[in-house]
């Protein structure tokens, strides 16, 4: 990424030397999130049709491509919130919902049970383009409710890492609010802010800002950004190349069902793909 | 809308202070209405035959309320059986098991389907028709545990037992539809947290589901506070209907008795709606429009709509042009401010 002379590629490697803790790119090994071979479909409709993807710990993953080429589907998968036609997903290592067992003699994947599932979604913090916000909840009260009820913890100290988590998000004096009282901006940091609050070692990020007015857009980035420079695992599906550019470690567009093409934040400016050219084009 | 008191509005120079429309008609058919209102009571109070004064005599004989007493306990105990049996119908009626899904649609076929009056008859026979209740493997003489169906199965057990079942299949349905109206990406995003099955339907979607359940499940109860005088066909004979048809019997005057009983049952409905109005509130909560504290310092406008309606997807072609330059320099901006609070 270094090749580029370009300002943004200028903010992305000041970028990393801003956060120290951050696990560098190349880490010991494990990959945060490793896609093989995926394949994903809805009946007679292959959405998916062999996806293979890298997720360094501590570094943002930027997905794009145009509408319907399953970009959601492929979040979803990750969190288990699909369940995969073929391949396999790893998360830190670990296969998700699936574990082999040997059958007369022959590998065999067993299902995991509901519980297992739900631990290792804990591992994952998950943001929707619309929100999903509890609304019969506060902004608190939607933070605190995994923590409480998940992770067991007391509703005091829940209450206080809650509020650490929507100060975080610029939303202190929001606290008592109700999702129908807040913005569409405020909403969606609130969410960031829920899925934070349960420590998930990877964020998925599906279209965050899609549904927002543009002039809240940048507040919801922002929050993004910062927790970027924190040195958070993200995986991020957007239509906001800005972002892309100046955040991303990795840059993937798919289309058709396939990575079509993947690299630093540079192949934005440089793609070579016909596909992600008019992508680009049509976008930008 | 009404309007409020001067000091909790905003200070507006130029302040609109219009005369309203005149509504002539609806003044006009206002003024006749009450008319015939008033024609009607006058009716009520001066006709001999209704007899206000044996109305007045009985309308707190010991007998009638102690009816009401049974009437209310009926209702109340029915529908609080009614309703946790509905939830568990509602729950396997979309469950994934065929098994459990198949008890349910034929409970619900079931009792929705024969007349109420016919199942309390045959819940007051049931001790006769099966006279021992037990436990154990079917079609071995293998018995864990067994009781005399007299002993449990009262005139009172029966009669709520028959209620109870028979609502609780209208009840399902109606638990069904709220809980299909939550929207689904509700559960996802429970889900994603890590939330299992039984958390998010008693953390997430029965609460917001009880919305759209509540009114309905009022206007069943106020139904079955007067489907309770059908329990004579038990036979139970202690409730307001039966008890104030028994006086009338004995001192030969039905339309006053007829009438403490419909004083009654207008009472407790009354009650009943308040219950309602007041469940619905709580249940409304985060729903209804607020306003937002006049203090409150907001970096973006109180755009209230938003909730998820405006949530639709902006998303596509024309979206696309987003990254400009303003877009850039308010993310930057923005970064600048959040730098301050991720520190901490
Ligand atoms: N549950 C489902 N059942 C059937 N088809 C589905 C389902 N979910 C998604 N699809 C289909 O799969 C394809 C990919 O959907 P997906 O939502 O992943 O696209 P996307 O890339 O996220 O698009 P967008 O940018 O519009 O959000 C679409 O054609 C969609 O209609
Ligand atoms: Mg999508």
């Amino acid at each position: 990424m270094s090749t580029h002379g370009n300002t943004e590629n200028m903010q992305n490697s000041s970028r990393d030397t801003v956060r120290p803790s951050a696990p560098a790119g190349a880490h010991s090994g494990v990959p945060a999130v490793a896609i093989k071979d995926v394949h994903k479909a809805f009946g007679a409709l292959h959405v998916l049709k062999g996806i293979n993807l890298t997720v360094n710990p501590g570094t943002v993953t930027v997905i794009l491509g145009p509408s319907g080429s399953g970009k959601s589907t492929l979040l979803r998968l990750i969190n288990q919130l699909e369940t995969l036609s073929g391949g396999e997903i790893d998360v830190d290592g670990e296969m998700v919902g699936y574990r082999h067992v040997e059958r007369g003699g022959q590998d065999r994947l067993q299902e995991l049970t509901e519980k297992e599932i739900a631990a290792q979604r804990e591992k994952l913090g998950m943001v929707f383009q619309r929100f999903n916000l509890f609304p019969h909840m506060t902004a608190l009260q939607n933070v605190m409710e995994a923590p409480v009820h998940v992770a067991g913890v007391s509703k005091a100290e829940a209450k206080a890492r809650a509020e650490k988590e929507l100060a975080r998000v610029g939303l202190a004096d929001r606290a008592e609010h109700y999702p129908a009282e807040l913005s569409g901006g405020q909403q969606q940091r609130v969410a960031i802010a829920r899925a934070l609050a349960m420590d998930p070692e990877i964020m998925l990020f599906d279209e965050p800002t899609s549904a927002l007015d543009p002039e809240l857009v940048g507040e919801v980035l922002g929050v993004m950004r910062s927790l970027a420079d924190g040195g958070m695992t993200m995986m991020v599906v957007t239509h906001e190349i800005g972002f892309a550019r100046e955040v991303a470690d990795q840059v993937v567009f798919i289309d058709g069902g396939v990575v079509v093409e993947a690299g630093g934040p540079e192949i934005i400016d440089n793609p070579t793909e016909q596909r992600f050219k008019d992508f680009l084009a049509h976008v930008l | 809308m009404t309007r409020k008191s001067k000091e909790n509005q905003a200070n507006i120079p130029n302040r609109i202070n219009a005369l309203p429309v005149r509504h002539t008609a609806t003044v006009v058919a206002g003024i006749i209405v009450a008319l015939l209102a008033l024609m009607l009571a006058q009716g009520l109070v001066t006709n001999p035959r209704l007899e206000w004064n044996v109305v007045w005599k009985y309308l707190f004989n010991e007998n009638v309320l102690n009816g009401i007493g049974w009437t209310l306990w009926l209702t109340v105990a029915s529908m609080l059986i009614a309703v946790v049996l509905s939830v568990l119908l509602a729950v396997m009626r979309s469950s994934a098991n065929a098994v459990l899904r198949g008890v349910s649609w034929f409970w619900i076929w079931f009792f929705r389907g024969t007349p109420v009056y016919t199942q309390l008859v045959f819940w007051g026979l049931f001790s006769v028709l099966i006279p021992k209740l037990s436990l154990g493997i079917p079609f071995t003489s293998v018995e864990f545990w067994s009781v005399d169906t007299r002993n449990i199965l009262t005139a009172a057990v029966a009669a709520i037992l028959g209620l109870a079942l028979n609502e609780s299949a209208y009840l399902a349905e109606i638990v069904r539809a709220g809980i299909e109206a939550v929207d689904t990406g509700q559960a996802e995003a429970a889900q994603a947290l890590g939330m299992r099955r039984g958390l998010i339907m008693r953390r997430v979607v029965l609460p917001q589901a009880m919305r759209i359940i509540v009114p309905p499940v009022g206007n069943e109860t106020i139904g079955m506070l007067k489907t309770t005088s059908l329990v004579m066909a038990v036979p139970f004979s202690l409730e307001l209907q039966y008890a104030t048809d028994a006086i009338a019997n004995r001192i030969y005057k039905p339309i006053p008795l007829l009438l403490v009983a419909c004083i009654w049952y207008l009472v407790i409905t009354t009650i009943l709606m308040f219950l309602q109005s007041r469940l619905e509130k709580h249940f409304g909560k985060g729903f209804e429009q607020r306003q937002l504290g006049a203090g409150a310092s907001g970096t973006s406008p109180a755009g209230n709509g938003a909730g998820t309606g405006s949530a639709g997807p902006t998303k596509g072609t024309g979206k696309g042009g987003t990254p400009d330059q303003t877009d850039k320099d308010t993310v930057k901006k923005y970064n600048e401010t959040m730098m301050t609070g991720l520190n901490a």
